[in-house]
């Protein structure tokens, strides 16, 4: 009788009961892995995805806010003229509040299409995650002497200093302000530790405390994470003021004949 | 976890099925929108500035 009663309560009971405790909790420390493992994908992708798409985004309204002159078209019509070369001393703007897009950059060697906005300062979250390229406060602005110091990602948000490493000796920088081009052409370039700050020195290779000497040249500088995805170190590019334009005069001979779209420029 | 989400929720599967998705979805929204822009500077991936 009594054999007869438990044989079924054991097939009831035992298979649900035994899985109880100890491997409930297992599965659910696995649950919160797998969670956590999707939650870190899911960040990757924000980061090296999202971040350029929503970073495009703002660099491309904010080119479109800044509603500048067009640059003089070429007397037989096509497109704009070519500039003439100016070697005396360039006009220089103040240097304007922070987060304001104050300039546009175009290199040749970064493509046909490629332009991004300068802003005010280096804030990363306020100005190089948003607005793109950042300039250094209180060193040179466009043109001025001494060191036109400006700070890029080569990865996400955009990634306006991409592809830093493949300039080479002689190509140009060219900047642009509402009415002025200003045309410099990359010396050379190196890579160094985060606190380096030499680099963006008005005469870069002077440290902090060292004496400068009187200034006579007007440099450019870039700078970019290094290696790519890392913050180790830095990549620095510095090149040297050769001439510049008024707006009005046409467009510098380097974006014509790179075949630089122009449109909005 | 999962599982007892599951169970708790009312009605036929496929609006189980679809509340869900709602929600990972909001999750997604909200890490993209809030979480992950904040953690981002825990992770110094892509400082590109020199400084002292």
């Amino acid at each position: 009788m009594s054999v007869m009663t438990a044989a079924p309560r054991h097939g009831v009971y035992r298979p649900r009961r035994r899985r109880g405790f100890v491997s409930g909790f297992v599965g659910f420390v696995g649950e919160l892995l797998i969670t956590a493992g999707v939650l870190l994908g899911l960040f990757v992708v924000w980061q090296l995805w999202w971040t350029d798409v929503q970073a495009e985004r703002e660099h491309a309204q904010a080119l479109a806010a800044l509603d500048w002159p067009e640059p003089a078209p070429a007397e037989a019509g096509g497109g704009p003229a070519v500039a003439p070369r100016h070697t005396d001393d360039p006009p220089v703007l103040e240097e304007p509040a922070d987060e304001t897009v104050f300039g546009k950059l175009y290199v040749p060697r970064f493509g046909p299409g490629y332009v991004e906005p300068i802003a005010q300062g280096v804030d990363k979250e306020r100005v190089l995650d948003r607005l793109g390229i950042g300039h250094y406060p209180e060193t040179a602005m466009p043109g001025e002497l001494g060191n036109f110091a400006t700070a890029g990602h080569r990865t996400t948000y955009g990634r306006p200093y991409h592809l830093v490493a493949d300039l080479q000796e002689g190509d140009p920088l060219v900047v642009r302000t509402e009415d002025t081009w200003y045309v410099y052409k990359v010396t050379e370039w190196k890579i160094v530790t985060p606190y380096q700050v030499e680099v963006v020195s008005p005469v870069p290779g002077i440290k902090p405390g060292e004496p400068l000497p009187e200034l006579t040249e007007r440099f450019m500088t870039m700078t970019a994470c290094h290696p790519m995805y890392s913050a180790a170190e830095r990549y620095i590019v510095h090149a040297v003021f050769d001439y510049w334009a008024p707006v009005s005069e046409g467009v510098p001979a380097e974006l014509v004949d790179a075949g630089v779209d122009l449109e909005g420029a | 976890m999962y599982g007892l989400i599951w169970r708790a929720l009312p009605g036929p599967a496929w609006f189980r099925a679809l509340f869900l998705l709602a929600l990972a979805a909001a999750v997604v929204l909200v890490c993209f929108e809030w979480v992950f822009p904040w953690a981002s500077q825990y992770v110094p991936m892509n400082d590109n500035t020199v400084e002292v």
